[in-house]
């Protein structure tokens, strides 16, 4: 069966200009995920991943290089095609939820999927991470993983191709922690959603289908992995 | 400590924008200080001095023709300090180059008596009582005119043309606003005070050993009411015309006016200023501290107290306040002495000069630096009331609720970003509460200022195109017959004349009464009429008067009634009148009857004493001046000419006062409303981000940064208007004296106005702020904790 590409990318480099010394945050960098695929980018502070991961995402721009979104090249200098980009086609989950505090978990999810076009409704999407009886709850009457999971109700909401998530439970306990991955994986499994979970913690990399570990801003190795490991079994 | 220096510097340096914005409202406010409340004491000072140093009389009266020998029982009424008689009369004079009449109010002086409201000479001397001739003349109509020491002019005393020369120029405590009887402003090249020596001039007016004016000064205590009724029984058979007080001496009067206005706007305004800095310094200073609360668990951790770290971040408020104070110090000083000279062309003092207020300016330092630290010490107790692990933990998110319109049902109009800006405007009562404050005062000084633009433009076009409409107003110098109106008709140049008789009476109504002037003029004369405040004629009765409200407020009448007329001339017969109407006008103290009926009350021959004119257009100043040539008139004057002049001052002072208004308004609307963007910009700066992540355009998200600022603005702008028109009308109620009273009516062009400035400043502080939104890394900003 013939893979469709989410993302395509080649050649990616990026430079920070840190005063007199210049970082390489990453170098010459291939890189691919495919339709419906659940990957994990594994890799130490300062590997690289994320910086990769805002480049695919339409936060940052590479210095060199290119990637493209389906058949789409990603014109990164574009501000409002970037927009457009993030508002329809991706999804972002972060260590620190990012909740709005003003907003209940329902509004939360409302404020993605009144700018969308085909969006779920927000309880459907509350309901898929299991925060259906926390819908009218502010960010500060919930819990850890509680907002964690209100926060991929947010990035799944608008039936994104693609979710993106950055130590997803890099703030979380093992137990929080494995709900916020449960429900990670229920989007991967039920709404066919290509996600790309960047990590530290090695023990998360058995729940992907890919395992990509990152170091020094090059990919080190690149493994299909055929047996994903329960969420169960997973623990740190 | 060193570091700790370095790290302010830095954090003033990131928040020059918040630090400059407070600065310019510190130097706001004490410009407002020095400059208003700083005027106004500088002016109260040179007057109570001078009313001091020339012994400045409490109570004055005018009557026909007295001895001197009834001046022992004056100096035996009770409470009486000191006495002073003056001969005092008007007479016309004739100036080279000028154009109408020119009138000079002459006075008795004496060198050897210490008068009451002595003069005070600014050069030359005072002419001896027995030297003819010589005269003094004061200072502005010696500018206005080009007349020195030496110089000479002819006056007709009497019906005797006398060639007189200036000896001297002075000022007098009693003409500080030297205003001719009858005028509303002051015309120096028309209207003269002119000093001769007291027997010179009794002799020339049939006055020898004789006066027809009186001053007194009284004793601590004394009851001015009492003095002046003991006054009046004792100069009745002498002509006696009714005493009065200071609160009736016309340039008295208008100071006093002036420097009620001043002492009103001098506290308000600055006031307002000081208040929007305490909120401002407050504000600003516990956001700071709020963001730095890691930081400042990290200094308490090593080791620093409390008072150190509140110590640091109140040097950061201090330093917002000292370059306000030097710039507010020395552009309000300058203001303060521009305002003083600009008192100079309209009210004459011996040493006017702007006085510098420490104590004014300490006043407002001292509360922009209590707010600064009760800000400062707050924040920072906040910060340091958590054990240091703890403060170095990312905040909890804030605690919200659904806001008061989602609890009334409203929920489904509103969409999640319009109730996020709902939830934290309701969050932050009172800081939203001040904020709109700030703001809705920005807007109130605005409508302050330009009603009293708008008033004064009113009044003066109601004056001059309603109720005065002749060209040219003459006096005779002696009543003439009715006849007159056809001789003046005659003339080639006059198109219209209507005569007037004027009659001064005392009016009494219970135990109330007044002095006034009935005026009589024929039904259906249309060049002087009677119009109300809102430009409504109101039909003189053929019988019966009709009394401004002014006057009839005075003799609590507040509808038609009779009153009692004493007439203050002639034989001095004393009858009842029916007040038949009240008209709401704004200015003097006004009487008008049916010609007929007004002869018919005081008696006498049928005889008018003046008339008004209408001419060709382009005759005016040649009829003018044909007509100061004739002895039968005494005075001629153009009501119209004097609009003239009244609207180049105004057009010119218009604009440099709307500059002024709206700097200062907008000074307020401009650091409330970018002050609070900031802080909400720092406070929710990671929630932009998120939505810029979520898919939210940059305009979409400064929408939602501004809406709650545009939302305080737009619910502020009303309250401002009111507020505004509530300062106007106090402004209108503080400002009644017996010459004017301001109209009270605020245009719909100030309403639009002040929005549009105050919604013009806002504006201009959300792009400030948005240029920093535009630059927001959003990465960083996620990765980051709280």
């Amino acid at each position: 069966m013939e893979r469709h590409h989410i993302f395509r990318a080649r050649g990616l480099t990026k430079m920070y200009d840190m005063g007199e010394v210049r970082v390489e945050a990453l170098r010459n960098v291939d890189f691919d995920l495919y339709e419906g695929e659940l990957l994990v980018l594994l890799g130490a502070s300062g590997s690289g991943k994320s910086t990769l991961l805002n480049i695919l995402g339409g936060l940052d721009a590479p210095t060199e290089g290119t990637v493209w979104y389906r058949d789409r090249e990603l014109d990164t200098t574009d501000e409002d095609a970037l927009t457009d980009y993030r508002r329809h086609h991706v999804g972002f989950v972060f260590q620190f939820y990012n909740l709005i505090p003003s907003l209940t978990a329902r509004e939360n999810v409302a404020l993605v999927t009144e700018i969308s076009d085909d969006p779920m409704r927000p309880d459907e999407a509350l309901d898929l991470v299991g925060l259906a009886n926390r819908l009218d709850h502010f960010p500060a009457q919930l819990s850890g993983g509680e907002q964690q999971r209100v926060a991929i109700a947010r990035a799944v909401a608008k039936r994104p191709q693609v979710l993106l998530c950055d130590e997803p439970t890099g703030a979380l306990d093992l137990e929080t922690g494995r709900i916020v991955l449960r429900a990670l994986e229920r989007v991967n499994t039920e709404l066919k959603t290509a996600i790309a979970v960047i990590t530290h913690n090695a023990a998360i990399a058995g729940m992907g289908d890919r395992i990509v570990r990152m170091s020094s801003g090059q990919i080190a190795s690149d493994e299909p992995n055929p047996d994903r490991v329960p969420i169960d079994n997973i623990s740190w | 400590m060193r570091s700790l220096r370095h790290k302010l510097v830095r954090d003033t340096w990131h928040n020059r924008g918040q630090v400059l914005s407070i600065a310019a409202v510190v130097a706001t406010a004490i410009m407002t200080v020095l400059s208003m409340r700083g005027t106004y004491e500088s002016l109260q000072h040179a007057r109570d001095s001078f009313y001091q140093e020339s012994s400045f009389p409490h109570v004055w009266a005018r009557l026909e023709r007295a001895p001197e020998s009834i001046r022992s029982r004056i100096e035996a009424i009770d409470g009486v300090r000191a006495v002073d008689t003056r001969v005092r009369f008007m007479a016309n004079l004739r100036l080279p180059d000028r154009i109408g009449s020119v009138t000079g109010l002459f006075s008795s002086v004496d060198p050897e008596v210490h008068a009451l409201g002595q003069l005070v000479l600014r050069s030359g001397r005072v002419p001896g009582t027995r030297e003819r001739d010589r005269v003094v003349i004061n200072e502005k109509f010696s500018e206005a005119n080009g007349l020195e020491e030496g110089d000479t002019f002819d006056g007709i005393i009497n019906g005797q043309m006398r060639h007189l020369m200036v000896v001297g120029v002075a000022i007098s405590p009693e003409y500080m606003y030297p205003l001719a009887p009858g005028s509303i402003f002051p015309d120096h090249e028309t209207f003269g005070l002119i000093w001769m020596g007291r027997e010179v001039l009794a002799a020339e007016s049939d006055m020898e050993g004789a006066f027809n004016e009186v001053a007194l000064q009284l004793r601590g205590g004394a009851r001015e009411a009492a003095v002046i009724d003991a006054l009046d029984r004792i100069l009745k058979p002498y002509g006696g015309q009714g005493g009065y007080g200071r609160s009736e001496q016309i340039s008295h009067q208008f100071l006093e006016g002036e420097l009620a206005q001043n002492r009103n706007t001098g506290t308000l305004i600055p006031a307002v200023f000081l208040a929007v800095v305490a909120f401002l310094l407050n504000m600003v200073l516990r956001r700071l501290v709020d963001t730095q609360r890691q930081e400042i668990a990290v200094l308490k951790a090593f080791g620093y107290t409390n008072a150190t770290v509140g110590w640091f971040y109140l040097r950061f408020a201090l330093l917002a306040v000292f370059m306000g104070t030097v710039v507010g110090v020395v552009v309000g000083t300058w203001l303060g002495h521009v305002m003083v000279d600009l008192y100079k062309e309209y009210f004459v003092f011996p040493d006017l000069s702007y006085r510098f207020g420490v104590d004014l300016v300490a006043i407002a330092v001292v509360i922009s630096i209590l707010s600064a630290a009760v800000g400062a010490l707050g924040g920072v107790r906040a910060a340091t009331s958590l054990p240091p692990a703890e403060a170095m933990r990312p905040k909890a998110p804030a605690r919200f609720q659904p806001g008061i319109f989602e609890r009334m049902g409203f929920e489904r109009w509103l969409s999640s970003t319009a109730r996020m800006v709902l939830r934290n405007i309701e969050r932050q009562p009172v800081k939203s509460f001040l904020s709109a404050m700030g703001v809705a005062f920005s807007v109130a000084i605005l409508v302050l200022g330009m009603f009293m633009f708008d008033a004064i433009e009113y009044m003066m076009d109601l004056q001059f195109n309603q109720v005065q409409r002749e060209d040219i107003s003459l006096v005779f110098e002696r009543p003439l017959p009715e006849s007159v109106q056809t001789e003046i008709e005659h003339h080639p140049s006059v198109t219209e004349a209507e005569i007037f008789r004027s009659v001064p009476v005392r009016l009494i109504h219970g135990h109330l009464e007044k002095e006034a002037v009935i005026t009589g003029r024929r039904l259906g004369d249309d060049l002087q009429r009677i119009v109300d405040e809102d430009g409504r004629e109101i039909r003189l009765p053929s019988e019966g008067m009709v009394l401004s409200r002014f006057l009839a407020d005075e003799l609590g009448l507040d509808g038609p009634g009779m009153v009692w007329a004493e007439v203050l001339e002639g034989s001095r017969p004393v009858r009842t009148v029916a007040v038949v109407d009240i008209v709401d006008d704004f200015l003097g103290a006004s009487a008008y009857m049916e010609l007929g009926a007004l002869h018919r009350l005081a008696g006498g021959t049928r005889s008018v004493n003046g008339a008004n004119v209408k001419v060709f257009p382009g005759t005016r100043d040649a009829v003018m001046d044909e007509m100061a040539t004739l002895p039968s008139i005494a005075g001629v004057s153009s009501p119209r000419k004097m609009y003239e002049i009244f609207r180049e001052q105004m057009d010119e002072g218009f604009l440099l006062g709307v500059f002024f208004l709206v700097f200062f308004s907008s000074i307020i609307a401009l650091a409330v409303i970018y002050n609070g963007a900031r802080i909400a910009l720092s406070e929710r700066g990671r929630e932009l981000a998120s939505l810029r992540v979520l898919g939210f355009s940059r305009q979409e998200v400064a929408v939602l940064l501004f809406s709650e600022q545009g939302l305080i603005t737009f619910v502020a702008i009303p309250i401002g208007w009111l507020l505004g028109y509530w300062m106007s009308w106090a402004m209108v109620n503080a400002f009644v004296t017996e010459s004017y009273r301001i109209p009270f009516l605020v245009d719909a062009g100030t309403f639009v106005f002040s929005a549009a400035a105050t919604i013009l400043a806002a504006v201009l502080s959300s792009l400030v702020v948005r240029r920093r939104l535009n630059r927001y890394d959003l990465i960083s900003v996620l990765k980051t904790r709280d």
